[in-house]
């Protein structure tokens, strides 16, 4: 069953394309890395696919799901470091695509709040301060917020962005968990081109004009023979 | 002392500059602790200047000067907004452009009627004898609208202020909420600044939402403790201009930055 899918997509900032007719579709269950350089527009696709920038021509359509039923996890450093807020607090925040007209939570999203904290192993941090948190500590704070905000698809930019190897293992092995366990469709922007860490079972790979699209072993394939040719 | 503090309270136009103080200094916490965590805070500075150079023209021109400042200062701000999503100018040199350039206005506009008798000390330093009945009317109105909007969207605007891309993702409309945090910024700095003058009035904005977040780790700590910080150091500010015959705007600003540099050591000890 698809999910979501792109057709013809064509992305960019005042008169410069970042992404150009690009074509892919998001099955229900994928796991999705998506990877490139810096500057290839990976960020900007994700903001593409949540409508929050507009497309130049073609389109995004969603089938089975809203654009604000998405889980996304946008880069970690821009939240102010002094922010006083509690992990409880930013959690919940996810809600807020659920909450209608009311102006408060309910009983069983504070209570959904703590399972999805308790999934990530990080129950114990409800009532810390988010900014007194180590850098693997707050990547899943916020992961958790973006699991409140669904419960089909998971939007990650560069989650593993400055953590050391063992955070960095944990946060791949958690969403491979909620992938498998929660059925969850997960699309993750990574630069990390180390083979063992390309997780999942698709690659989109975008390089300027070009794109590479399909399975992960197929992908790991095109380089070693690229490689093999230089 | 309590005795003057009861006479104090005899004369009507200190009862009116009081309540009206204490709305303001509610608004203005509620909302500097917004500003400040969005690093927007010097927003409330600019239109403090451009207030100043709105209540000089609207003398020259023989208008209300509240009538006329509160229209200028939301364009103003809609304006400053604009400018910061604009990235080629850098929102504190755009906020630096337009407080300059409407003080200078102001000024300009103050020399053409030098034979009017224009107390250009009330509009820097706020006077408490220039609060009328209407700023009474309008600031309750404000306070209530202002405190009904931070209960029933408190959620939405800690979302906003933590992260706007995220806030975004999820279908809040981030504009929306930016623009009434505009206006109701524009009306509180307008009402404010014949209180506590042009040039003060923004520490009582940045002042609370600081001085608590030395004291609290959550938003929502943060944010009631910033509102009563703020009348209690309005109080306390007000009270000692009268025991003391100190100037009033002068008095809070004081007061506030005691406040701030106890809980900065209380912090520190801890």
């Amino acid at each position: 069953m698809t999910l979501l899918e792109t057709q013809h997509l064509t992305l960019g900032y005042d008169d410069q394309t970042v992404i150009n007719n690009l074509s892919f579709k998001v099955n229900d269950g994928d796991f999705i890395c998506i990877v490139g350089a810096n500057g290839s527009g990976k960020s900007t696709l994700a903001k593409g696919l949540l409508g929050l920038i507009k497309p130049k021509s073609g389109k995004v359509i969603f089938r089975q799901l809203e654009a604000t039923n998405i889980g996304y996890m946008p880069q970690e450093h821009k939240i102010n470091h002094n922010f006083p807020a509690s992990v409880l607090e930013i959690v919940l925040s996810g809600f807020l695509n659920q909450t209608g007209h009311s102006p408060f939570y309910s009983k069983q999203q504070k209570q959904q709040a703590l399972e999805n904290l308790k999934l990530l192993h990080i129950e114990k941090l409800a009532r810390e301060t988010f900014n007194t948190l180590s850098g693997g500590q707050r990547q899943k704070v916020l992961l958790a917020r973006s699991l409140c905000a669904t419960t089909k698809l998971l939007i990650l930019d560069e989650p593993s962005n400055n953590l050391d190897y063992k955070s960095k293992q944990e946060l791949y092995r958690l969403a491979k968990k909620l992938n498998r366990k929660r059925h969850i469709t997960i699309l993750m922007i990574t630069h990390d081109l180390d083979h063992k860490n390309l997780i999942g079972d698709k690659i989109l790979a975008l390089s300027g004009e070009k794109y590479f699209f399909g399975p992960t072993s197929e992908y790991v394939k095109t380089i070693h023979a690229e490689a093999h040719h230089a | 002392m309590l005795n003057s503090i009861v006479e104090m309270f005899s004369y009507d136009f200190i009862v009116r500059a009081f309540i009206v103080g204490v709305v303001i200094s509610i608004c203005a916490a509620l909302l500097g602790v917004v500003l400040v965590l969005r690093r927007n805070s010097m927003i409330g500075d600019g239109l403090s200047h451009v207030a100043f150079g709105a209540f000089a023209i609207a003398t020259v021109l023989n208008l209300t000067p509240l009538y006329f400042a509160i229209p200028v200062a939301i364009i103003v701000s809609f304006l400053i907004l604009r400018l910061n999503q604009n990235s080629k100018i850098h929102g504190d040199s755009a906020i630096a452009l337009v407080s300059a350039s409407a003080l200078a206005i102001g000024v300009m506009a103050i020399s053409i009627i030098k034979g009017v008798n224009v107390d250009i000390n009330a509009y820097l330093f706020g006077s408490i004898l220039s609060v009328t009945t209407s700023d009474l009317v309008i600031s309750s109105i404000l306070g209530c609208i202002v405190i009904l909007f931070f209960i029933f969207f408190y959620h939405r605007i800690f979302a906003i202020t933590i992260d706007e891309t995220f806030a975004k993702s999820i279908g809040l409309k981030v504009n929306y909420y930016q623009a009434i945090l505009a206006i109701i910024c524009s009306i509180v700095v307008v009402i404010g600044m014949k209180l506590l003058g042009s040039l003060l009035i923004s520490s009582l904005i940045i002042f609370p939402c600081l001085t608590s977040m030395h004291l609290f780790k959550n938003f929502r700590q943060v944010i009631i403790s910033s509102a009563v910080i703020s009348v209690i150091c309005f109080s306390v500010g007000l009270i000692a201009s009268y025991l003391f015959s100190t100037p009033t705007g002068a008095s809070v600003v004081i007061v506030n930055l005691v406040a701030y540099i106890i809980c900065w050591l209380t912090s520190k000890l801890k």
